[in-house]
């Protein structure tokens, strides 16, 4: 018996009204694992991803946290979000807290650190995603390479059990792209466990462990990078990558 | 000559240049201001009733003996004003608070809080006032105030917090849904997000409309002069009516302006520095 995963999801739907985006989505990440999730644009990445944090409702199937299910009714939603993390595609930084309040938020509300505990923790994770000396600037102050790393630490200071990742680097000119991948990099190499939705062909060859297309609400093909994105064995899947390549995405 | 002379020469005539146009629009502005003020108070001076206004208006005597007297009822207006504007500030944000909150079984509430708007906002402050300060005395309630005062104050508590809801309200509803996700999202409940990171970008956003507010309010302070309550302007309005003279009426208006023209120039300054306002 392989050991218990961390993110589970079996059979998950997700309408919008009569628009079926989720149409049964398996998907399995292991622990210290990091699967890449990439798919059109409008193919559900995204409310795949809020669904997993909770903040958009599943119509059907279930998501699983180290073996518990989180999308229960009865479950408390707040307590299931404190386990994990998300960063969004916009940042959503909060722009009338300094950066620091930024990352030492949910550590004081959510987790209970003092004041100076989250703080301290905050200096160092800034610290460590190359952002030491901007801790009293506005996030408006700074650049979206350097938002997005805010972002990554605000998230990661949670000491989140899986960090989910929605296409962090799309809202980014290309010169800001590889300072916010090496950030991610920087988490692989820590072992977290991730959902990487992303665009960058490259990266995902680079550190995901496995690569998930995802086409007309179902996971299509799953499998190790060099083979899914490589040789994939889907015509839908040769087609979408096809079509990055054209566009000069990868 | 070197070429970073003539770039420095260059720079400096471009700044006398500079200097040159500004003292000239402070000039022409001087000038014009002169003319239009002296024509304007010319036509007054010239005027046929004029001898009369000035008497009537603009004696200095009856200023003097009247004055003492409106100030010292003013303080009573601005300590309603305070007051008042206190208790605006909070039972508008519990208002605008109930009708976005989101929650079921809140919805009771949730419909007072809306008749509660369309009730006090649609009724003239005027009217409002004297509903509450004629009619709830009348109900002759044991444990109900019948002051004029305090009444007069509730009254435009009522008229004014209807108002100021709504304010409130634009401001939660101009925060993007994205903070609400990502306050959510690093595991703060509704209340802390609400609290945390909603409220204070929406209290910020409001500032200039609510000091708006404020300023009407500073003013319509006076309407509880109709119960009976002796305020700046009753008090004027006492003096004039006992010697047939106007002046202390603009004794009163002079210390309205007091109050309002400073308020008015903090909202123009909110109102251009917007980015300014860190609080
Ligand atoms: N809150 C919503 N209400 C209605 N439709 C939505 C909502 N969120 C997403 N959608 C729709 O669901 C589909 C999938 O969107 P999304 O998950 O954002 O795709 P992706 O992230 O893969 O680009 C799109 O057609 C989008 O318009
Ligand atoms: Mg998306």
């Amino acid at each position: 018996m392989s050991p218990q995963p961390v993110l589970a999801i079996r059979g998950v739907t997700k309408s919008f009204g009569r628009l079926e985006v989720l149409r049964g989505v398996d998907l399995e990440v292991a622990e210290h694992e990091a699967v890449a999730l990439i798919g059109a644009s409008g193919s559900g990445k995204s409310t795949l991803v809020r669904c997993i944090d909770l903040l958009d409702e599943i119509d059907d199937g279930d998501i699983f946290l180290d073996g518990e299910v989180i999308t229960d009714p009865a479950v408390d939603p707040v307590a299931m979000r404190r386990r994990l993390a998300l960063v969004f595609q916009a940042y959503n930084l909060f722009p009338h807290l300094t950066v620091l309040e930024n990352v030492a938020l949910g550590d004081m509300r959510a987790h209970g650190a003092s004041r100076g505990e989250a703080e301290s923790r905050a200096r160092s994770l800034l610290e460590r995603f190359g952002l030491g000396g901007r801790e009293r600037d506005r996030p408006d102050d700074l650049s979206g390479g350097q938002q997005q790393r805010v972002a990554i630490a605000r998230a990661f200071a949670g000491r989140p059990r899986a960090m989910l990742l929605d296409e962090v680097t799309s809202a980014l000119d290309p010169e800001l792209v590889g300072e916010v991948l090496d950030a991610v990099r920087d988490l692989k190499a820590e072992g977290v466990t991730m959902l990487i939705v992303t665009h960058e062909m490259g990266f995902a060859r680079e550190v995901a462990d496995r690569v998930g297309f995802l086409h007309d609400g179902r996971i299509l093909e799953l499998g190790p990078p060099e083979r899914v994105l490589s040789e994939p064995e889907r015509p839908e899947t040769q087609r979408f990558l096809r079509r990055l390549l054209e566009a000069g995405r990868i | 000559m070197s070429g970073s002379e003539a770039t420095l020469d260059r720079r400096a005539a471009r700044g006398a240049a500079k200097r040159r146009r500004a003292r000239r629009g402070q000039a022409i502005a001087a000038i014009s201001s002169v003319v239009v003020l002296g024509g304007l108070a010319a036509l007054i001076l010239t005027s046929p009733g004029w001898p009369d206004v000035r008497d009537t208006f603009f004696s200095w005597s009856a200023f003097k003996d009247s004055f003492p007297d409106v100030l010292s009822a003013f303080w009573l207006d601005i300590k309603l004003f305070v007051t008042v504007e206190i208790a605006v500030l909070i039972l508008g944000l519990l208002v605008a608070l109930v009708r976005t909150s989101a929650t079921a079984a809140l919805f009771p509430v949730r419909l007072l809080a809306v008749v509660f708007v369309d009730l006090f906002r649609g009724i003239p402050t005027i009217l409002l006032v004297y509903l509450v300060g004629f009619g709830i005395p009348a109900l002759e309630l044991s444990g109900l105030p019948t002051d004029p005062l305090v009444l007069g104050g509730i009254a435009l508590t009522l008229s004014y917090g209807a108002y100021v809801a709504e304010v409130y309200r634009a401001g939660i509803a101009s925060v993007h849904r994205s903070q609400r996700d990502a306050a959510l999202a690093v595991g703060l409940t509704e209340g802390q997000a609400l609290r945390h990171v909603i409220l204070p970008q929406a209290v910020r956003r409001v500032g200039p409309p609510l000091l708006n507010d404020f300023i009407a309010l500073q003013k319509d302070v006076a309407l509880v002069s109709i119960l009976g309550v002796v305020e700046a302007f009753r008090q004027a309005q006492i003096f004039a009516s006992s010697t047939f003279n106007y002046t202390p009426l603009l004794g009163a208006a002079l210390l309205y302006l007091c109050v309002t023209v400073p308020l008015a120039r903090m909202l123009d300054r909110l109102g251009t520095g917007a980015s300014g306002l860190t609080v």
